[in-house]
């Protein structure tokens, strides 16, 4: 057993212990660490949200027992002062001693601090540490204004920082432009304008000469005149290599600081490694995150596995979210390192800036910026560091589609050795791999199991592809089927049902299905039926769910409720009477409902046709407020009395309720008609809206309220009554024939392919040529419409389905009602 | 409310001592259920065309201790038959009463045979 000390407690520091317990127990590899901060490793990249929550939980790479379990000693708060070489051992401020075989230094780096004159006022700060951050906290509690010095990354990060506690925030920068290693003056510009927009102050080429103030800094002065007033400052100049305990051991530093490495990151003693932003390799330092880990991998492999793994010049792409805003820069964005020529995209209006650099011959692409829209960078990235071929018009690449399928690389085309995880080294290769042959059934099991998009998690969508892909392409479908007993998406038993006229749910199951059923498959197949051949529900009661068998709602305690049609919500004081006199002789208690109805509650299903029969009597019909179907069409006074209505809201929604009552659906519909736009009806939160305009009407669909509320989306503006009730027609036919089971409109939307622009081609422009189809279906079901409950009441066998006992008359005893208000309730829920 | 629970216990074809009639094959609805009432006793019980079975079980769902499993659709998993309530779609076996959801309590079950057209449940 060998004995590893690291010196250094960071998120590289972590990350080599994980590596390399990976592959090395205890028994192979005994490691101390000593880590100078008081907590264990966190996650620095993130540090920012540190101020939300003010709590460093979600930012351990690992809490303190995971080190314990891995067997791994972590002493924290221990500065390490000096390495004897000699003897080979480290040694702490405590004066304790460690002896090491391999000794691991991973000092990181400390935050830059230039010599301006008054830096040592209180009231600077710098942005490195969670120390750092409780001391800005508590500073800024009592400041107004706050200036960053520096437009870096890290900058730009702690400006969001004190602006969120409530701040000013200034950003000062010696360089022309923000972000000098990331963005050309272009990108700058537009960046800066959108940090400009949320109230930050942007001050570029200023070299900071004095920081003011006696004892407490008051402002920083620039030269001349120029001054600018702040309570507070933070630091964020770069990052300066922690090397000086190297230095002191006599391993060989670099000139500006880092400690030398070659490409196996061996410093100049051969038994200790460097890793992380203190290494020096080949003259460079790496401040982010991502090589760092590559470094920790180098090293793996040199302490278990073949040796061979060398540290190569490393990519410096970068994707972050800043402030709310998408910044990404990859390969060589300014095109410099050879002649290149450069594509740029600039729309001032959104704030979007995309520029790429292409090779003379036009067939590699070098490298980009992209900001304020950053989507295209994953297959960029790929585009570029696997040398992929351009398409024949490199602009696609940031332009997209223009009539034609966009210049998106598929991870198909992509090669097993392509990068996908930056973060965690992972390639399409290792994915595709342990999707194979772990038999993996989700993305979030490849995750797990690859630890692919589990650092910054911007490779997701394209993990989430390569999984879908291989997926597929191992010949397992990710078919969505209806459940165990169909083989089948929703759509395809439809046209099954229509093509092979299958009138009834267990003809569909003998030729298609398998087993018997269950309360999944059976409603939706009924569901299905009634889209194709709209039979009556009451001939195939039992494949429906309790609520369309006896055709009225089950409520707590098992009794029903019944709401009748009351179209557009008008009724008559007669019908009015008539509601209330049922529901005084059966004892129901009453409520009007969102929809404009009234609702009564209690029934026992005995007597339901009792119910029905007096109701139908009276002129109404059912509400179907018991089925997947059309429900109301809700609707305001409209022009006939409202002072401001521009057409008739009230007749037009009257029309459109009976023309689509009883309509089936996958799932509920509702519907508003509104005679203005102040929108009385709501008619965007429904599934169709239409709202009067001064020539005509706005079609609306595909919104809801619910758990998810969405507004509907505008399908036609100012077209004529017919035309509006052509588009409904073709839309809910057209929704009814394609939704998976259970899916509202605003949801089958969502999932449509091409969103409401292909929606608008096929129900307006009719660009699949199926209007006329649809109209035609519609039409049948418009034809075929009956009330179920005339024809229950009209049919003794049918009514005699009615009853709770099917050896007595009686009641269930088991319905039990307490007072509420003058009405009914029923016992609570035990 | 949980004693009515108790009232519940499965029966097994060789505890029955006595065969209720309980009414005609014919005015079951085919692959669904209706409820007997015996001695102020809930029982569901369920004509399973499609697998020429008939099954009981107690009308009481366990979950939210509603009358309501008679109402519940039938149908199969993995081949075992089953119930599903329709209040929340709780799941259960017709021949062992077993929750298949996992969280609920197990139901209790009773034999059913058909005589001449008429249908008789098995009590103890």
């Amino acid at each position: 057993m060998k004995k590893i000390v690291i010196v250094g407690n960071g998120m590289v520091s972590y990350k080599f212990c994980e590596k390399l317990r990976a592959k090395a127990d205890a028994s192979r590899y005994e490691i101390v660490i000593f880590g100078e901060e008081l907590l264990p490793a966190y996650d620095r990249v993130h540090l920012s949200e540190y101020f939300a929550v003010r709590s460093a939980d979600n930012l351990y790479m690992a809490p303190k027992e995971w080190y314990k379990e891995q067997g791994i000693t972590l002493h924290t708060g221990t500065l390490v002062t000096a390495i004897d070489r000699e003897k080979k051992q480290v040694v702490t401020h405590k004066g304790n001693s460690e002896s090491y075989d391999i000794l691991i230094m991973a000092t990181g780096s400390s935050a830059f601090v230039p010599p301006i004159k008054g830096v040592e006022k209180k009231g600077v700060f710098v942005y490195r540490t969670i120390d750092d951050l409780e001391a800005i906290m508590d500073f800024g509690a009592k400041a107004k204004s706050a200036a960053v010095l520096g437009g870096g990354l890290l900058g730009l990060e702690a400006a969001k920082a004190v602006m969120d506690m409530g701040l000013k925030a200034h950003v000062v920068e010696f360089a022309p432009r923000l972000m000098p290693r990331q963005l050309d003056e272009v990108g700058s510009q537009v960046l800066q304008a959108q940090l400009e927009e949320l109230g930050i102050g942007i001050h570029l080429s200023k070299q900071t000469k004095e920081i003011e103030g006696n004892g407490l800094l008051s402002a920083l002065h620039f030269g001349e005149e120029e001054r600018l007033e702040v309570d507070m400052l933070v630091i964020s100049c770069g990052i300066r290599p922690r090397d000086e305990l190297a230095k002191a051991a006599g391993l060989e530093v670099g000139v500006r600081g880092g400690i030398v490495v070659d490409d196996h990151l061996k410093s100049s003693d051969p038994n200790i490694f460097v890793i992380g932003e203190a290494a020096l390799h080949r003259n460079m330092i790496y401040g982010l995150v991502a090589p760092g880990y590559e470094m920790a991998d180098v090293v793996v492999d040199q302490l278990v596995g073949s040796g061979e793994q060398e540290f190569a010049d490393c990519d410096m792409s970068t994707k972050l979210k800043l402030i709310g805003i998408d910044v990404a820069s990859f390969g060589d964005p300014f095109g410099e390192e050879e002649e290149a020529d450069t594509i740029a995209f600039e729309d001032k209006v959104s704030g979007i800036y995309k520029r790429i650099n292409i090779s003379k011959d036009g067939k590699r692409l070098l490298g980009g910026i992209l900001v304020g829209d950053a989507g295209a960078y994953n297959s960029l990235l790929q585009v570029c560091k696997n040398g992929m071929a351009l398409p024949p018009n490199p602009e696609d690449l940031i332009l997209g589609a223009r009539g034609g399928e966009g210049g998106d690389i598929g991870t198909e085309s992509l090669p097993d050795t392509a990068q996908v995880c930056s973060c965690e080294n992972v390639t399409k290769g290792d994915l595709c791999t342990a999707i194979k042959e772990q038999g993996l059934e989700d993305v979030a099991q490849l995750k797990a199991c690859t630890k692919a998009g589990t650092g910054c998690g911007a490779c997701t969508p394209m993990v989430t592809d390569i999984f879908n892909d291989t997926l597929k392409a191992m010949g397992k479908t990710v078919k969505k089927v209806i459940c165990e007993h169909f083989a089948y998406d929703r759509r395809e038993l439809f046209d099954i049902v229509k093509v092979k006229e299958i009138k009834t749910y267990d003809a569909l199951l003998d030729a298609y299905g398998e087993g018997d059923g269950c309360e999944v498959c059976k409603p939706a197949v009924a569901s299905i039926l009634a889209g194709v051949w709209n039979d009556l529900v009451t001939k195939q009661d039992t494949i429906q769910d309790t609520n369309d068998r006896y055709l009225a709602n089950i409520q707590r305690g098992g009794t029903y409720s019944v709401i009748p049609r009351v179209p557009g919500g008008e009724i008559t004081p007669e019908k009015l009477i008539c509601l209330g006199e049922v529901a005084k002789k059966y004892n129901l208690y009453t409520k009007i409902t969102g929809a404009q109805r009234v609702d009564l509650f209690g029934a026992h299903v005995g007597d339901l046709p009792d119910i029905w029969e007096e109701l139908i009597n009276a002129g109404f019909e059912s509400g179907h407020g018991y089925a997947k179907a059309l429900r109301a069409v809700k609707s305001c006074v409209g022009s006939t009395w409202c002072r401001y209505g521009l057409h008739d809201s009230v007749s037009f929604a009257i029309e459109v309720e009976n023309r689509y009552r009883g309509l089936r659906s996958p799932h509920k519909l509702k519907g508003a008609v509104s005679g203005c736009r102040r929108e009385c009806a709501e008619a965007q939160n429904k599934d169709f809206g239409i709202i009067a305009t001064e020539i005509g009407w706005n079609l609306y669909v595909a919104g809801n309220g619910g758990a998810n509320p969405q507004h509907g989306v505008l399908l036609a503006g100012d077209i004529d009554s017919e035309t509006c009730l052509r588009y409904l027609d073709r839309y809910l036919m057209f929704y009814i024939k394609t939704a998976e089971p259970l899916n509202r409109t605003a949801t089958w939307l969502n999932k449509l392919e091409g969103g409401i622009e292909y929606l608008k081609q096929v129900i307006v422009a009719d660009s699949l040529g199926i209007g006329e189809a649809l109209e035609k279906e519609m039409q049948f079901m418009i034809d075929t419409y009956s009330c179920e409950w005339k024809e229950v009441i009209n049919d003794p066998k049918l009514k005699a389905k009615f009853t709770h006992f099917i050896n007595s008359d009686k009641k269930d005893a088991h319905v039990k009602f307490d007072d509420l208000r003058n009405q009914k309730m029923p016992e609570p829920w035990t | 409310m949980i004693s009515q629970l108790e009232d519940y216990r499965t029966v097994t074809a060789s505890e029955v001592k006595t065969w209720i009639k309980v009414a005609k094959a014919s005015d079951f609805p085919e692959n669904g259920g209706a409820c007997v009432l015996h001695e102020g006793l809930q029982i569901a019980v369920y004509n399973f065309t499609r697998r020429g079975e008939w099954y009981a079980c107690q009308n009481l769902c366990p979950h939210k201790m509603q009358m309501a499993l008679s109402r519940g659709m039938i149908g199969s998993a993995a081949g075992e038959p089953k119930v599903a309530c329709p209040f929340h779609k709780k799941t259960f076996s017709l021949v062992s009463g077993k929750n298949l959801n996992g969280s609920e309590c197990d139901i209790a079950t009773y034999p059913v045979k058909v005589e001449d057209g008429m249908v008789y449940l098995g009590v103890s």
